[in-house]
């Protein structure tokens, strides 16, 4: 169990570094879908079945094409990547860096919450999470389709070419 | 109504004349034609009339001196000074005359200033000046007087300035004033120090309590030199009196009035108040009379030479003034006081007198060319005659027993002051009746054409010649069979501090007296030969021969002052300017916000629109933050 | 189903927490750095995982199912979240005709 945990980390590690650190905008792409892939993997681990089929389905299937698109549409390689100056790049590592070690000085004296003693293990299934999605957490679930909605709406109207732009047509009202 | 009720309503005194002043301010675009004029002589009129009611009804035998409290004004422990009224004799004395001789002056005034643009703000202003005046002479408590001592000051440089639109008089007002200002400095300090050694500034307590201090100590020497200091400032003593000639730029009215009647008296009165301090200091009195005779002496040297009519009137008030502080200084202060009342009466004449004189001719004021105007100008004529004889000192006119007073008392004291007090009025003498025959007698000199003034300005001219004449009979001395009426009623507001006493024989004044008038009949004779029968003019100051240039000029004074005081007090202000102002004030504000807008350059360069960088320092704050809350460095 | 639970508390949680810390820092870094708007956005969702891998370690070692609907709701706006920015992104490089994140720089003082 715990070898799996480890072997998934470090690929999750490894690649969220190689994102960070690829030139080609396509190749930060590809790690991070890996990075994706191997999160799936801990939530399998962690019995979180609805949440890793979901995460799979959503991020690596949805939104990581949906970047490859853009990237393609605009044309990026490695040739109009951005030059950067070595001092921010030292001083964002170091933020970084510290930011991490701030962060794991707090636990250092471990989490201080005690583990109940027994609970149902049936957490994690898809009953469950729909269970509760459907009960407890029916007006969120809701008001998301909202957000799609005006999401959709937003995505559309940025999308459309201004009237001086070639191909842009009439610019048409407010929907 | 008994005194004590009188004393009660005598605030009205000064109120109706302030009442007037802030009336005719309010409305001085609103009042036509004379109304003014009008409103501001019957508030004086009615102020006199209370006065005198007071006056008549005052027994000093019974009541000395009556204390009106008006109220409280400064209440701190230690220091309780209240706004008092002192009603006594010599409080009346100055009400009278400053009340009696206003109203004349303002009713003349009516017709005087009748086409001037501002008439209104005028009255306004002689009103204003009326309630300062009565402030100082009726205060309770040196702080009041001071009141009126500063009030008078300002009226005086609104007054003299009152053309302003010529620089000269504006000049003048500042001089007048920023010389008034440093005998104020002198009275003021004097105050403070009164009132640190006796706790308070109530004349009443002051005077009993001076006799808890030694006699020619130096702290009373100091006290009574620096109020000096103020008189001199206020009444145009040697060194300050060169602004009262140039005093003169003011309208005639105002230089009867102030310059002539009341507010130069000012210091005379401030010295009998205080009369009690000053005779423990014998030091100060011997300055005090030094000063005094300087000034008479210089002063009528200088009025000989000069060819306005208003400038030798001038400089004939400051030399009286000098007289009258030779008495102050030789401790025969109702003489003094005797003199302030007569002067004020021929002196306020001559002044009207000689404003009729230059309406009548339209505005000249050069005497030599006039000439010739008794015929034309018949009650100015004999007014001015009447002031000229009782100002010569004639005997049986006014001036001539106040004088004779006053060189009673000199000759007591030394025979050479008698001398020369006596060579002051033998010169006094003569300008004034080389005044009298250069404008009224022989041929007309000038161009316009002369006319009588109206009754408006008559009137008041005959009431003040027949003071003049009989004003006399308020101090007569036993050798005439008088009782010295003025001198004992002044002594009740001080309980006996005027020791005065002459111990002549009658036989020496009668002698004195004498000699006195057939030395004044020989100068009128001379005088008479040399500017009646020859009509010598006098040629213009720079063509006269070497001494008499020097008195016609003045003695070089003002140039003096001029060189010694305001060309090192002009490059100290330039230099100032041009360090402190420039430099210091300027510099300071101008750095403030230049270094306040370069800060915001500095800082300015946090915004730099770089998502990366906003980032960052949202990173690092938030590591700052959290380091705070979780370990709480 | 107590077999489960004792399996997955094999792993303590706190390696869980750590895990998500370093996930979480190397986006952040990566997000200041990188001057790729979309490299930008692949960072922001890299944070938004590591928070939503320690949610459902928390919800699955303590039971609660509330953890993981939240999960499932962040999931959800981060996908709308994802659109809007892509649009963003097309935008700018239409008028800037760049993808760099500092042309867009007209707030500076």
């Amino acid at each position: 169990m715990q070898i799996l945990f480890y072997l998934f980390a470090a690929v999750s590690i490894l690649s969220a570094l190689f994102v960070v650190a690829a030139k080609n905008p396509v190749n930060s792409v590809i790690a991070l879908i890996v990075c994706f892939l191997s999160i799936a993997g801990h939530y399998i681990l962690l019995n979180a079945q609805f949440l890793a089929v979901v995460h799979i389905i959503v991020y690596t299937g949805a939104i990581m094409v949906l970047f490859l698109f853009v990237i393609m549409l605009l044309n990026l390689n490695k040739s109009t990547e951005p030059q950067k100056s070595m001092a921010t790049r030292i001083a964002a590592v170091i933020a970084g860096g510290l930011f991490l070690l701030t962060l794991l000085g707090a636990i250092k004296d471990g989490i201080g919450i005690a583990n109940p003693d027994v609970y149902d293990g049936s957490v994690g299934l898809v009953k469950s999470v729909g269970t509760s999605l459907f009960t407890e957490y029916l007006l969120p679930f809701e008001v998301s389709s909202v957000l799609f909605l005006s999401a959709m709406i937003g995505a559309v109207m940025l999308g459309k070419k201004d009237k001086g732009q070639p191909d842009g047509g009439e610019i048409s009202g407010v929907a | 109504m008994d005194f004590q009720q009188l004393a009660h309503i005598a605030w009205l005194v000064p109120a109706l004349p302030l009442f007037g002043a802030l009336v005719i301010a309010a409305l001085r675009n609103k009042l036509k034609g004379n109304t003014a004029g009008y409103l501001a002589t019957a508030m004086t009129s009615i102020a006199f009339v209370i006065a005198l009611l007071a006056f008549i009804a005052h027994k000093p035998a019974e009541q000395a001196s009556a204390l009106v409290h008006l109220f409280n004004w400064i209440d701190i422990p230690g220091m309780e000074v209240a706004m008092d009224l002192r009603i006594d004799a010599l409080s009346l004395t100055m009400m009278l005359i400053v009340t009696g001789i206003g109203s004349l002056i303002h009713m003349y005034s009516i017709s005087y200033m009748h086409d001037d643009k501002r008439v209104n703000t005028f009255f306004a202003l002689l009103n204003l000046f009326s309630f300062a005046m009565l402030m100082l002479v009726m205060g309770g408590n040196f702080l009041v007087t001071f009141i009126g001592w500063e009030g008078v000051g300002l009226c005086s440089y609104l007054l003299i300035g009152f053309w302003y639109t010529v620089p000269a008089y504006n000049y003048a007002a500042r001089k007048a004033f920023v010389m008034n200002r440093i005998g104020d400095l002198g009275f003021l300090i004097a105050l403070v120090m009164i009132a640190t050694q006796f706790g308070t500034l109530d004349y009443g307590t002051v005077m009993d309590k001076s006799s808890t201090v030694s006699t020619g100590s130096p702290w009373i020497t100091a006290v009574t030199l620096l109020l000096f200091v103020g008189a001199i400032g206020k009444s145009a003593q040697l060194p300050l009196f060169t602004w009262l000639p140039d005093a003169m730029a003011g309208p005639t009215p105002v230089s009867a009035l102030i310059h002539a009647a009341t507010m130069v008296t000012a210091g005379i009165f401030l010295l009998v108040r205080s009369s009690a301090l000053f005779a423990l200091a014998p030091i100060t009195m011997e300055v005090v009379l030094i000063v005094g005779l300087l000034t008479a002496v210089l002063t009528a040297t200088i009025g000989v030479f000069q060819n306005d009519i208003k400038k030798v009137l001038a400089y004939s008030t400051v030399s009286q003034l000098g007289l009258m502080f030779v008495a102050l200084g030789l401790g025969a202060y109702s003489a003094a006081m005797f003199h302030v009342t007569t002067h004020a009466f021929f002196k306020a004449l001559l002044f009207l007198g000689a404003g009729s004189v230059i309406h009548a001719l339209g505005g000249e004021q050069d005497i030599r060319k006039m000439g010739g105007l008794k015929g034309i100008t018949k009650t100015t004529y004999v007014t001015f005659l009447i002031g000229t004889l009782a100002i010569a000192g004639i005997p049986g006119f006014s001036g001539f027993f106040s004088k004779d007073a006053i060189l009673m008392a000199a000759y007591q004291e030394h025979p050479l002051l008698y001398a020369a007090t006596l060579g002051v009025s033998l010169l006094t003498c003569f300008y004034m009746f080389r005044l009298l025959f250069l404008t009224f007698f022989g041929t007309y000199r000038g161009k316009a054409h002369a006319h009588e003034s109206p009754s408006v300005m008559t009137v008041p001219l005959m009431v003040l010649a027949v003071g003049s004449v009989v004003a006399g009979v308020l101090n007569l001395p036993h050798i005439f069979g008088g009782h010295e009426t003025m001198k004992h009623y002044l002594e009740t507001a001080a309980e006996g501090i005027y020791g005065e006493h002459l111990h002549l024989s009658a036989a020496t004044e009668w002698m004195l007296m004498g000699i006195t008038v057939g030395l004044i009949v020989l100068v009128i004779w001379y005088a008479h030969g040399r500017f009646v029968k020859k009509t010598t003019l006098d040629a213009e100051a720079d063509e006269l021969p070497y001494f008499k240039r020097l008195i016609a000029r003045k003695w070089y004074i003002d140039e003096l002052y001029a060189k010694l005081f305001e060309k090192p007090y002009g490059w100290l202000s330039t230099q100032l300017d041009a360090i402190m102002e420039k430099r210091v004030v300027d510099g300071a504000v101008n750095f403030t916000g230049s270094s306040t807008m370069r800060i915001g350059k500095l800082v300015r360069r946090v915004q730099t629109g770089n998502m990366s960088f906003y980032l960052l320092a949202m990173v690092v704050g938030i590591i700052g933050f959290l380091m705070l809350t979780i370990w709480g460095v | 189903m107590n077999d489960i639970v004792t399996a997955i508390r094999t792993v303590p949680l706190e390696h869980y927490v750590m895990l998500s810390f370093v996930l979480f820092s190397i986006g952040m870094a990566g997000a200041m750095f990188r001057r790729n708007t979309i490299i930008v956005l692949m960072c922001l969702e890299l944070m938004f995982n590591s928070v939503n891998l320690l949610l459902t370690a928390f919800s699955a070692h303590y039971g609660d199912p509330g953890g993981q609907v939240f999960v499932f709701f962040i999931m959800l706006v981060a996908a709308a979240e994802v659109t809007v920015g892509l649009a963003i992104v097309v935008m700018m490089k239409r008028n800037v005709d760049s993808v760099d994140i500092n042309q867009l720089n007209r707030m500076r003082g």
